[in-house]
């Protein structure tokens, strides 16, 4: 029976690659400054619901624990409220990282199943990139639908009064101009950008 | 003197926060402001395009600052806080990092547009305030709304991370502009807190629980109106409280608008005009109740 796990890190267990591709992002190079103050943990309103505070996450990313921060529900917390950014004493943009966080595990599918800031945020994307437009009543019922749709049912107060106050729009609005959007959005398709490798 | 921007309105506004649009609309044409509306604009991608992809998320924003650039007047403003802090942090972002405004200007150039750098990103708290002047507001007062006791509520995007035109961590903008109406603002430390953005929808147990942070300490400062700036922050603040009184069993039910709102019927104008009938909040006799009542004694 071997049921002994190991619980400190070795160094090998790092991705090398993760904190290098990082800091490539506009607004993370200063990651390595971090002093580990723990000013953003404390100014983040969001923090008393993460499992990772801020601070830590900056630590396990600099140093490449890539599959402990992508298990964890602190960026999809993130409300981008900038208060860590403004905060931190290193200037470090930690709504950046966030972000770069967040992007990483949307492209390489590395998320908790079950947060539906994930599915909002694909949905919206979908959304803005076919119409140029974002519609808040479609965007919420596709999240419910994908997510809860028992929650569909919870909203229907607020439906209703949104229908009774004028302020429920069921038209999707599109943008005229919708293959211009589209030739600046695929620009990368077009022009594959050639990978600066990472020092 | 008339002046004139250009004027990017947003999805919400188009959707359930109309009443922004419209009070916002109404001072600022009762003000001689010009709102020149941008043709054909896209939307400004919010946090969630940038939780997606960074290029396409500037580039989808810099779409709207190069029709922009194409106006006579390169100020350009928003009623929304969410768009004004994307539309101001794509442009710093093109300026700052040459590599990635170099990038999404081809994009742009591909598409047959062009952007010169040329535009400025205005908030309309800001022109309000600092363009057309307290003064002048003061001039247009035909209601002094004495018994109005304002919790400012400024949220998070409007003064982070780019706050140019106040102080960032203890604003008095909507501060001053009450007192311009005759209103009086309450002290009010959560002023630029969270009120979860979004999460609203994503995760209600959590986005909730901020809103009632900031609902009960306005009623404990002895506030009887909040007044809000982004379509965003009112929605979650105004629509809820049926909900936060039964999840945390405390009534911390509050009237909430828009500052375009509290402008309007300062300037005597009436509640339908400014869209109030649409905020969950607003009943009808509020104003004679606890705004009016004895004010003119
Ligand atoms: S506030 Fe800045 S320096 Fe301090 S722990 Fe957070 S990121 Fe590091
Ligand atoms: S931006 Fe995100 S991490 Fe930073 S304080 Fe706000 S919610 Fe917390």
């Amino acid at each position: 029976m071997d049921t002994t796990t190991r619980h400190i890190k070795y160094q090998a267990d790092c991705d090398p690659t993760f904190a290098p591709a990082i800091k490539a992002i506009p607004g993370c190079e200063k990651l390595d400054s971090c002093i580990q103050c723990g000013t953003c943990s404390g100014i983040c309103p969001l923090s008393i619901y993460m499992d990772m505070p801020p601070r830590r996450i900056m630590n396990l990313v600099r140093y490449g624990f890539k599959r402990e921060v992508m298990n964890s529900n602190t960026v999809w917390l993130c409300s981008a409220c900038y208060a860590c950014t403004v905060e931190c004493p290193r200037q470090i943009k930690v709504t950046d990282v966030m972000y770069a966080l967040k992007q990483m595990a949307i492209k390489e599918r590395l998320y908790p199943k079950r947060f539906p800031m994930v599915v909002l945020a694909n949905q919206f994307y979908k959304m803005v990139r076919h119409r140029g437009r974002m519609n808040e009543i479609h965007l919420v019922t596709r999240l419910y639908l994908l997510t809860n749709w028992f929650k569909l049912l919870e909203m229907a107060r607020l439906g209703i009064e949104l229908i009774r106050r004028g302020r429920f729009s069921v038209k999707p609005d599109n943008i005229e101009r919708r293959a211009e959007l589209h030739a600046i959005l695929d620009y990368e398709k077009r022009y594959p950008p050639t990978e600066a490798a990472p020092k | 003197m008339t002046k004139r921007y250009t004027y990017f309105p947003g999805c919400s506004i188009l959707g359930t926060g109309r009443a922004c649009e419209e009070s916002t609309r109404a001072v600022f044409a009762e003000l001689g402001v010009e709102l020149d509306d941008l043709e054909d604009w896209n939307c400004c991608g919010a946090t969630a395009y940038m939780s997606v992809d960074e290029h396409k998320a500037l580039a989808l924003a810099a779409r709207n600052l190069a029709l922009a650039d194409t106006k006579e007047c390169p100020e350009l403003t928003t009623p929304c806080s969410g768009c004004y802090l994307v539309l101001n942090k794509t442009q710093r972002y093109m300026e700052e990092y040459p590599r990635v405004g170099d990038k999404v200007k081809c994009a742009l150039k591909d598409a047959g547009l062009n952007y010169t750098g040329r535009v400025r990103v205005r908030h309309m708290l800001d022109i309000l305030v600092h363009d057309v002047g307290l003064d002048e507001v003061r001039k247009h007062v035909k209601r002094p709304l004495k018994n109005a006791k304002i919790a400012p509520y400024y949220g998070c995007q409007t003064v982070r991370p780019y706050l140019d035109f106040d102080h960032q961590h203890y604003p008095m903008t909507i501060d001053r502009l009450a007192e311009a109406l005759g209103a009086t603002p309450v002290h009010f430390p959560l002023k630029t807190r969270c009120c979860g953005g979004s999460q609203m929808g994503t995760l209600p147990n959590v986005a909730q629980r901020l809103c009632y942070a900031i609902l009960r300490e306005a009623r404990r400062q002895g506030a009887n109106l909040i007044l809000s700036v982004c379509p965003l922050c009112h929605f979650n603040l105004d629509s809820y409280q049926p909900d936060i009184r039964r999840r945390f069993g405390e009534d911390v039910s509050i009237t909430t608008m828009y500052y375009t709102q509290l402008v309007g019927l300062a300037f005597g104008m009436d509640p339908e005009t400014l869209g109030l009938h649409r905020n969950m909040t607003w009943d009808g006799s509020w104003l004679e109740r606890e705004v009016l009542a004895g004010a003119t004694a």
